[in-house]
């Protein structure tokens, strides 16, 4: 960041949680300075909500600990919880009163009074654009609405951090982006520190400074965007060949491969020239290659390289037809 | 740490809820109406001899409004399992407001709309024909305020027991109808068999319920100070145990 001074606004070290047996959190350690966009992705049931719950002070860490804003999570909850904004992933606003009611709420709680209330109320509704929206019941509000409200809500008492778990959590893709706008927005406006956590790979890349990668509680790589990918080659090919001859083949050729619930993942600086060479290989060998493709590297393929999974397996289209087309990009 | 303003925050949340719900406020009030009306006709001239000459009717309206009392604020309580399954309590959890402040702010506002259910039921049993001393009524205030905040802080505390909404038959069922039962409301406590009483005399409605009717008809089995004393003990003790519990639960 360009923020020269060291203002550090979290810092976690090796924070663990236990849920019985099963290590929901393990030995996460990281930190977060201010204004940036942290993002953590992974999967579902990675441990983030859980992260995001302990650094929020509504779960308690087995080991480890973790500051927020210079508290510590354990010691000093009242001082941490003033300083954040949380926006959940479940919906927690109070269905049965109007938009301006539970930011009035919000505001009360946190202290604010009525003259900076009412400020803030118009100036926030404003941001997520429901400024007309402000006296109806919450209950009559689409889900895109409602979410916009809860960011609002998020960040209208000034936080210091504000927690974003899942912003954009089955949302369409129109309130997607809106959504990334308002938090590119805020960013700029309120000089917030945003952490958000998310299982979309395009939202992590669009929005991210940097991005923690999560995987069964532990954080299996952590970097800028651009350096994640850069670090893996610019370009991975993905390939569907019969049996396991061809992946040894690559492998002992120096290549970076991986094997996928589909087939083969390689990743390259030069995935163009690389093609013709895989072909010949698989030629000289009797290999048949069923399917090729070739894109520019994102972070699902570090996720993949790393864990040889995929983040969203259900989403991804499995067709051949898919893939060949993603060939002529 | 308790701050003042914060427990008044989240009694005006419930008392908005409660304004705005009028077809809960009408519903709850029915079934205590029929009981009221058809318990109160049926019986009419039905001999109950620790009662004397008093009319059923006037023996019953102070048990029906304690019952309301009783409901509405066990309801209320308990309906932090809604927040909870509905989100809105994160919200509250990671404000900077202390979960003691929490907790008494809920039991307020819970025991309040109670209050107000238990003086609407005072007001429709007027209608109805009974005919309490204008001036108990006062008094007949007290123990209402101290059956609600007993009750109200029952139903959190019970409510930081419950993992969801499915338990609230339960409740309703094995917990507060025995309490209403046991407590005098429809009929003298002396009239159950020995083995029974004794459960009446452990059951703190039992004292707000005397205490109620002592206020309003001048009939009452226990001292009246008794009564006080125990419903007032008892809501003091619930509180504790309340804020206690709720300071100890997680949000998962």
């Amino acid at each position: 960041m360009e923020n020269a001074e060291n203002a550090e606004m979290i810092r976690v070290e090796n924070l663990t949680k236990f849920f019985g047996d099963f290590a929901a959190v393990k030995e996460v350690t990281f930190e977060v300075d201010r204004g940036e966009i942290f993002g953590v992705l992974g999967p579902n049931g990675a441990g983030k909500t859980t992260l995001i719950k302990m650094l929020s002070t509504l779960l308690k860490p087995t080991s480890g600990r973790a500051t927020v804003a210079g508290y510590d999570v354990v010691k000093e909850p009242q001082n941490v919880r003033k300083n954040i904004g949380i926006v959940f992933q479940e919906p927690t606003l109070d269905v049965e009163l109007t938009a301006r009611e539970n930011l009035d709420f919000h505001g009360r709680i946190y202290g604010m009074d009525k003259k900076k209330r009412e400020k803030r109320i118009a100036e926030v509704l404003e941001l997520v654009g429901l400024s007309d929206k402000a006296d109806v019941l919450v209950k009559k509000f689409s889900g895109g609405m409602q979410r916009r409200l809860e960011i609002a809500r998020g960040f209208m008492h000034f936080p210091e951090v504000l927690f974003l778990d899942e912003p954009t959590l089955g949302l369409d893709v129109q309130t997607r982006r809106k959504i990334w706008e308002y938090i590119e927005m805020l960013r700029r406006d309120e000089d917030v520190t945003i952490i958000l956590t998310t299982h979309y790979i395009e939202e992590a890349e669009n929005l991210c400074d940097r991005v923690a990668i999560i995987d069964f509680g532990k954080i299996i790589a952590l970097d800028t965007v651009e350096r994640l990918r850069e670090g893996i080659g610019k370009d991975s090919i993905e390939i569907i060949v019969e049996g396991n001859e061809f992946e040894n083949l690559l492998k002992s050729q120096g290549l970076k491969v991986v094997k996928t619930t589909d087939g083969l993942m390689i990743s390259a600086s030069d995935g163009e020239k690389l093609i013709p060479r895989l072909f010949s290989l698989a030629q000289n060998h009797g290999i048949d290659i069923q399917s090729v493709s070739l894109k520019k590297s994102s972070l699902e393929d570090v996720f993949v390289l790393l864990t040889g999974r995929k983040i969203r397996e259900e989403s991804q289209g499995t067709h051949p037809m898919m893939r060949a087309r993603r060939l002529r990009r | 740490m308790v701050e003042a303003y914060g427990v008044y925050i989240l009694w005006l949340r419930d008392l908005k809820r409660y304004v705005r719900a009028r077809s809960r406020i009408i519903g709850s009030l029915g079934m205590p109406i029929f009981f009221l009306a058809f318990l109160g006709m049926g019986f009419r001239r039905a001999q109950i001899p620790s009662l004397g000459d008093m009319s059923y009717i006037d023996f019953l309206a102070p048990g029906v409004v304690s019952m309301v009392v009783l409901f509405t604020g066990t309801f209320s309580g308990v309906s932090i399992v809604w927040d909870r399954q509905f989100g809105f309590l994160r919200e509250i959890m990671v404000s900077p407001i202390s979960r003691t402040t929490i907790a008494l702010g809920r039991t307020l506002g819970g025991a309040t709309t109670a209050i107000i259910q238990g003086l609407l039921m005072l007001f429709i049993s007027f209608v109805i024909g009974f005919r309490p001393d204008l001036f108990g009524m006062l008094y007949s205030l007290v123990f209402m305020v101290l059956i609600a905040i007993s009750f109200t802080g029952l139903g959190i505390a019970i409510s930081t027991l419950m993992e969801d909404i499915h338990g609230f038959q339960l409740v309703i069922n094995f917990f507060v109808f025995p309490i209403f039962f046991l407590s005098g409301a429809l009929f003298p406590v002396k009239e159950f068999p020995e083995f029974i009483r004794f459960l009446t005399y452990i059951n703190p409605l039992t004292f707000g319920v005397d205490g109620m009717r002592w206020s309003l008809i001048h009939y009452s089995e226990f001292n009246p100070l008794i009564d006080f004393l125990v419903i007032g003990a008892f809501s003091v003790f619930v509180i504790i145990i309340s804020t206690i519990l709720f300071d100890r639960t997680e949000v998962g």
